[in-house]
């Protein structure tokens, strides 16, 4: 049975600053500590207030994250009718759609193949560009953008040119969308909501929602695919039990944790967590690696079981800020990895595992054969 | 078993109305919970604590005796840590 990291002497709530600091940083890694914290009101995803002007963590408009109570439940709840059940559910169609399509290139693109750049990335892409309504033609060159623009990219001037093309791409098709809003989530927004959102904070939308579609769920199909062909027997059982896909889906969510960290917090006032004091104005990083009891890309991580119950694993947060995204990315994963698998049931890797090359949130390649 | 929501504090996370569609439904106008059985039979209990206890806001709540495991009077069930659970 997996542990968590660091279940037993290490504390699990540590201060990250040198002695003496004026403002303490802790970090928490505990379960328990992770949960009481981003579930607790009195702490603020804001930078504190004598940073406000701190240009490296600038407010992002229309970021969820950089909002507290009572803006945030006010932006949340023009979002929320895009992301509930039965409005996932009509996008199913959609998806088995673009999942067939690429299951099908793959087919004709021989063996072994990559499944990053010709499953995972223009799955996810193609999905999450037409949830927004992105046109079909500028679909691949602004997937393009957002992959240069990650943030691990070490060529400074590359990374930057792609994110200010991402963003110019945007705010353009934003303000076409402005005059022929579409039936779209971001052309619906604009119908509903329009009047009372500005300029940036509708573009800072558009480019959280496009961002996380692509990346977060490319991310986890990528290494949740990987996690299961590390773990044959897990595999064969899912095959043998195609019924077990949802927990499946679950437990690669939980294994991969594609947001290793939450957005840092800062308490409001003095909070008592796990025996210690966060005092005012004190930031706390919140490892959602370490309370989930997995660990970062590349590196070893305890056994899969697909058939445990792992409710409760914070891969998508906690608290009012829980992942608005969290339906629509079991449903993908779903329909992706199923597809995968009932197409190619002997998929393999084509390589040692310990050759695979690793971004912080993705593995870069993942060759096969079936 | 006397199950309570508290749509104020409710984010939409649409795990209770995934995972226990007999007991909750989900606002299309909001996408905030709503309650479709308050007193759910027995059939249903185990699923209903595991959303009390699931649920990202502590918006479910559990009240009643006469429960096997007995525990829930409005307060949210504690959460299995994932690493410990079956
Ligand atoms: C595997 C996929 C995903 C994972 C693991 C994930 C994880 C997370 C986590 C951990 C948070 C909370 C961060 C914090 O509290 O600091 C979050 C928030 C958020 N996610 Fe996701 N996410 C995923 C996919 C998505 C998708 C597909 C979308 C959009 C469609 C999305 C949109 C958001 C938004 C808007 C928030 C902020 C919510 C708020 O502040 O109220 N995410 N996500």
């Amino acid at each position: 049975m997996p542990r968590p990291l660091n279940d037993s002497q290490q504390s699990r709530l540590v201060v990250t600053t040198p002695p003496g600091s004026p403002d303490r940083a802790w970090l928490a890694t505990g379960y328990a500590e992770v949960r009481a914290i981003l579930g607790d009101d009195r702490f603020s995803t804001l930078p504190p207030a004598a940073n406000a002007s701190d240009s490296r963590r600038l407010i992002q408009p229309g970021n969820l994250l950089h909002y507290d109570a009572p803006e945030h439940t006010r932006m949340r709840k023009m979002l929320m009718p895009e992301f509930t059940l039965r409005r996932v559910r009509t996008l199913e169609p959609l998806v088995e759609r673009v999942v067939t399509e690429r299951l099908d290139a793959l087919e004709h693109a021989g063996q072994p193949v990559d499944l990053i750049s010709h499953f995972v990335w223009p799955t996810t892409s193609l999905v999450g560009c037409s949830i927004l309504g992105i046109p079909r033609d500028d679909q691949a060159e602004l997937a393009r953008h957002i992959d240069t623009h990650r943030i691990d990219n070490p060529d400074r001037e590359q990374r930057e040119a792609a994110g200010n093309a991402y963003l110019s791409y945007l705010s353009k098709y934003m303000r076409q969308k402005r005059r022929k809003p579409g039936d779209d989530l971001l052309g619906r927004l604009i119908v509903e909501h329009g009047a009372e959102l500005t300029e940036a904070e509708l573009l800072g939308t558009a480019t959280t929602l496009l961002a996380s579609l692509i990346q977060n769920v490319a991310g986890t199909l990528g290494l949740g695919t990987l996690a299961l062909l590390e773990n044959p027997e897990q595999l064969a059982l899912l095959l043998k039990r195609p019924e077990l896909i949802d927990h499946a889906v679950e437990e690669v969510i939980r294994s991969v944790s594609v947001i290793a960290m939450a957005s840092p917090r800062t308490a409001l006032e003095d909070v008592p967590i796990a025996g210690r004091v966060i005092r005012t104005g004190e930031t706390v990083a919140c490892s959602l690696l370490g309370a989930n009891g997995t660990t970062a890309p590349g590196e070893p991580k305890a056994p899969l079981d697909i058939t445990r119950d792992n409710s409760g694993h914070m891969a998508f947060g906690h608290g009012i800020h829980y992942c608005i995204g969290a339906l629509v990315t079991r449903m993908e994963l779903r329909i992706a990895i199923a597809g995968l698998l009932e197409r190619f049931p002997t998929v393999r890797l084509a390589v040692p595992p310990d050759g695979l090359r690793f971004s912080s949130r993705a593995v870069e390649t993942l060759p096969v054969v079936w | 078993m006397e199950v309570r929501v508290d749509r104020d504090r409710c984010a939409g996370s649409g795990l209770c109305v995934s995972y226990a569609p007999e007991v909750f439904d989900q606002s299309e106008d909001d996408g905030k919970v709503l309650l479709k059985e308050p007193l759910p039979g027995t059939g249903a209990a185990g699923a209903v604590r595991a959303m009390a206890a699931r649920c990202p806001t502590g918006a479910i709540t559990v009240h009643g005796h006469g429960h096997a495991h007995g525990h829930g009077h409005g307060e949210p069930a504690a959460p299995r840590e994932p690493s410990e659970a079956v």
